[in-house]
């Protein structure tokens, strides 16, 4: 079951977890990389800024070193050194010794040419004397586990004003007097870039909680809620439940697996309808003919031994009596057990011209007797003047008797009216002609029994369009429309039509639908010569040239009515369904199933038209001539 | 003929034998009783009947697979079909395979009677027919062009659509002389094998005649109802009794003897 299903399986929360998981590794790496630029621009910025520095500091104390002023170049540079943003400056001569510090501690004492500030040119072996500012530059902590610091060094060259300064210190052959260097603590810096991470990743986790909240929410929507109806509704179908339909409100993917499973369902309804049908009424047959057999022993028994004893006792007249009321009820018992099979063989109509009229009279007077009982009457409303038509009068007969029958019960015990009339009637051949044969110019059969439109067998094309390829079915019913396309179909584009068998070309050459200009296929219907129609989606057209020749039809329709409590308007649709019964115990359900068989073999309509409360009419329209 | 009884009665219910047995015995008929198919051939080789009265519903050897092993043995004993299976195609099936005539089931004993007593009078008069002169016939066969259903009744196509149904002189022989005819009222719809008159003989029995095809019923002999006597005298031209509408005449056709191939 579906809401067993733990969450790990569920098809939304591995989607949100696919997003989430993709968001989070790049959002990581956005803010890793980010992280980095924004702390390397930054020691840039300090570099820049030490480097100008370290800059001013040789400048400003040129003069003084030319002068060989010591302890003003001492004095400028502590002053300096102590400046909140400064943490050392300090001077190095060739070999390596402290001459200036703003540390005073430290001046006079040899530095290891190991030592971080002098590394970068001195670890080559022989001193590199010109430098990048890139290389001149350090990061490194004073103390392990302190502030990190970054040192610059500024070497000190010789130029002329060098030598020939007064005091002749340097010789003119020194290209590098001494080193500044200059370190700045990186503190701030520090702060910045811990507060600029800190920012980036409360950005990041509330972007990917966000994203996931988001997507959670739209995958439950479009995807969960939809996904479980479907499943939902497939189990339920699985149950035997294929009245159940999905609400079609969406036009997405989704939307149209929903309406194709309503389809699907539909047409399984349909055809499990068919197959019900079928077997019940075999089977009732069966049924029949097996309890006819069987009884029709002890019935010959008794009435073989009983007339035998009505002749035998002819001197006997208190016997006689007795012994005729028994070969009587028992010759009725043999009409009893000929009518059941004559009802099991429900065969092909024998038809033959009767007046419709009297087959209703006939039923009528057959259930009167049994309906005046419940206080129901039978009004007649006959139209004399009807035209004869061909039909098997035994199973018309049945026919009204059902209809009587189901109206007393509808009628219930409190009495009422049943009023049958009868009319003629012309129609158009349009919606009321069955296609009920059709063939390719190779004389294949295109009718498909096992798809049916409104339960009757349709008319089968193979169908390409836009390189799909699959088949449509049209509705026999003549102009009626409502054909089922089994691929998608576009219904802009061309749709190559053919039959299924031998793949036949069935559309016209140079026609075109005359309501939408679409090209026009054509089959065969033997012998009521050409069918056409337009082969667009949605254009009913339709052109049947020898049948609307005979212009309108002639049918006699009959109305049964009654006022009896109305059907539900739910109910209506599955009333004729063989089963469908709202009697309880007291119907089989099969009666209107029956009805609908007969008068479908009839070539005739029936519908039916309730009002709850207000009464039930029943309205069969029989053609004239078959 | 060593060993010959009146009538073979088979039936898979011992009720029904017992049945035709006491009212077959209370008319002076000898019978013999056999409760399968398998068991009536058995008894077949040690005795010779008149009549066979055989049901088609049986479990081990039904009514036809009996009547075609007849014909292999050539028995030549008329067989009257009795069914319970009261369906008309059956009865009128057996008659295409060779049963004399049919009796449906549930039956009274007057109607088992008339049958019989039909059956034993055709057999002799066919016997007759075998055995006399051709000039002197017993009975008139019908002519060609006519159908029959068993030896009862005939159909004739005409030229309007429509057709025509009778008597056959064989069947008006068998019953001794016709006392009384009731017909079905004008406009009356019959099924192939459905009863569509009866016909009272001069010794009281009613006879059901089958009505050989499907239709409607559009004209009635006045001549023949006002004179049922007069049947006897052309049963296949002026003696006919309804014209009709067949329902399916084609159809219906296929299941009687055409009259032109008894000639042969």
């Amino acid at each position: 079951m579906f809401h067993q299903r733990t969450l790990r399986k569920r098809l939304g929360f591995k989607l949100t977890l696919a997003v989430c998981a993709t968001a989070l590794v790049t959002i990581t790496v956005f803010a890793v990389s980010n992280i980095r630029s924004h702390s390397r621009s930054l020691l840039a910025e300090v570099e820049r800024h030490a480097n100008q520095l370290s800059e001013a500091v040789k400048s400003g104390t040129e003069y003084d070193m030319l002068g060989n002023q010591r302890e003003r170049i001492h004095e400028s540079i502590t002053r300096m050194g102590h400046q909140p943003t400064i943490e050392r400056i300090r001077v190095m001569n060739k070999s390596g010794a402290v001459i200036y510090s703003s540390d005073a501690g430290e001046i006079g004492k040899m530095v290891d040419k190991k030592a971080e500030s002098c590394y970068m040119c001195h670890s080559a072996g022989r001193p590199i004397e010109r430098l990048e500012m890139k290389e001149r530059t350090r990061v490194f902590r004073l103390q392990p586990g302190g502030p990190r610091t970054l040192g610059i060094i500024n070497p000190i060259y010789n130029a002329p004003s060098c030598w020939t300064a007064a005091c002749h210190a340097h010789p003119r052959s020194q290209v590098v007097l001494g080193v500044l260097d200059v370190t700045l603590p990186l503190a701030e810096v520090d702060k910045d870039i811990r507060a600029a991470q800190v920012e980036v990743v409360v950005f990041a986790l509330s972007a990917i909680i966000a994203l996931s909240l988001i997507v959670a929410f739209l995958v439950r929507r479009w995807v969960d809620v939809p996904v479980e109806e479907l499943v939902e509704a497939t189990q339920r179908v699985a149950g035997g439940d294929l009245r159940h339909t999905i609400a079609e409100t969406r036009d997405d993917e989704l939307g149209m697996l929903a309406r194709s499973f309503n389809n699907m369902t539909g047409k399984l309804s349909e055809a499990r309808l068919q197959l019900f049908q079928s077997d019940k009424l075999a089977s009732l047959g069966r049924l029949a003919a097996g309890v006819a057999h069987e009884i029709n022993n002890p019935l010959t028994g008794v009435l073989t031994y009983s007339s035998f004893l009505l002749k035998r006792t002819k001197d006997q007249p208190e016997l006689q009596e007795d012994l005729k009321v028994i070969v009587r009820e028992t010759i009725r018992s043999r009409e009893i057990v000929k009518s059941l099979l004559d009802f099991a063989r429900q065969s092909v109509p024998k038809k033959t011209e009767a007046d419709i009229n009297e087959i209703v009279s006939r039923a009528a007077s057959v259930v009167e007797s049994q309906l005046a009982l419940n206080h129901v009457a039978v009004s007649r409303n006959l139209d004399p003047g009807i035209p004869k038509a061909a039909v098997d009068a035994n199973q018309l007969q049945q026919v009204f008797i059902n209809l009587f029958v189901n109206a007393s019960d509808a009628i219930g015990p409190k009495g009422g009216t049943i009023t049958v009339s009868s009319a003629a009637l012309s129609l158009s051949p349009v919606g009321i002609t069955q296609i009920k044969k059709a063939q390719c110019p190779k004389r294949h059969s295109l009718i498909d029994g096992e798809v049916r439109i409104d339960g009757r067998p349709s008319v089968r094309l193979k169908a390409r369009s836009d390189g799909n390829e699959g088949f449509i079915y049209l509705n026999p019913m003549y102009g009626m429309g409502g054909h089922h396309h089994g691929i998608p179909v576009d219904d802009r584009k061309v749709i190559a039509l053919s039959c299924p068998e031998c793949s036949a070309s069935l559309l016209q050459p140079n026609r075109e639908c005359p309501r939408c200009g679409a090209a026009v296929y054509a089959f065969e219907s033997p012998p009521k010569g050409l069918v056409e129609g337009c082969s667009r989606k949605g254009c009913d057209w339709q052109r049947w040239e020898e049948v609307d020749a005979t212009g309108a039809r002639e049918f006699v329709e009959l109305r049964v009515h009654d006022d009896g409590c109305g059907i539900a308007k739910d109910h209506l649709p599955k009333i004729f369904e063989p089963f469908y019964s709202t009697k309880g115990q007291k119907g089989t359900g099969l009666g209107l199933s029956v009805i609908w068989g007969i008068v479908d073999n009839h070539n005739g309509t029936i519908h039916v038209e309730s009002e709850p409360g207000a009464g039930t009419t029943f309205i069969l329209r029989l053609p004239v001539r078959a | 003929m060593k060993n010959q009884r009146d009538i073979l009665v088979i039936d898979d219910e011992p009720v029904i034998t017992r049945a035709v047995s006491r009212i077959c015995a209370e008319e002076g008929l000898t019978v013999d009783a056999a409760d399968s198919g398998s068991a009536a051939l058995d008894m077949l080789n040690v005795r010779s009947y008149r009549l066979i009265l055989c049901d088609i519903m049986m479990t081990d050897l039904d009514g036809f697979a009996f009547l075609k092993e007849a014909a292999r043995r050539e028995l030549r004993i008329p067989v009257v079909m009795a069914t319970g299976y009261a369906t008309l195609e059956n009865a009128v099936r057996s008659l295409t395979e060779g049963a004399a005539d049919f009796i449906a089931k549930p039956f009274t004993a007057d109607e088992l009677l008339a049958v019989v007593r039909r059956a034993l009078r055709a057999r002799r008069l066919q016997e007759q027919a075998a055995a006399g002169p051709r000039d002197s016939l017993a009975f008139v066969p019908c002519p060609p062009r006519y159908y029959r259903l068993g030896n009862v009744s005939w159909v004739k196509e005409e030229r309007e659509g429509t057709a025509l149904i009778g008597l056959s002189d064989l069947f008006l022989k068998t019953i001794d002389g016709v006392a009384g005819l009731e017909l079905s009222p004008l406009n009356d719809e019959a099924a192939q094998g459905a009863p569509c008159a009866t016909v009272t003989s001069a010794a009281g029995d009613r006879h059901c005649v089958p009505c050989p095809v499907g239709g409607r019923i559009v004209e009635v002999n006045a001549a023949a109802k006002a004179d049922p006597a007069s049947l006897e005298k052309d049963p296949y031209f002026e003696g006919w009794l309804y014209r009709v509408v067949p329902t399916d005449l084609q159809g219906d056709l296929k299941s009687l003897v055409s009259c032109s191939s008894d000639r042969l």
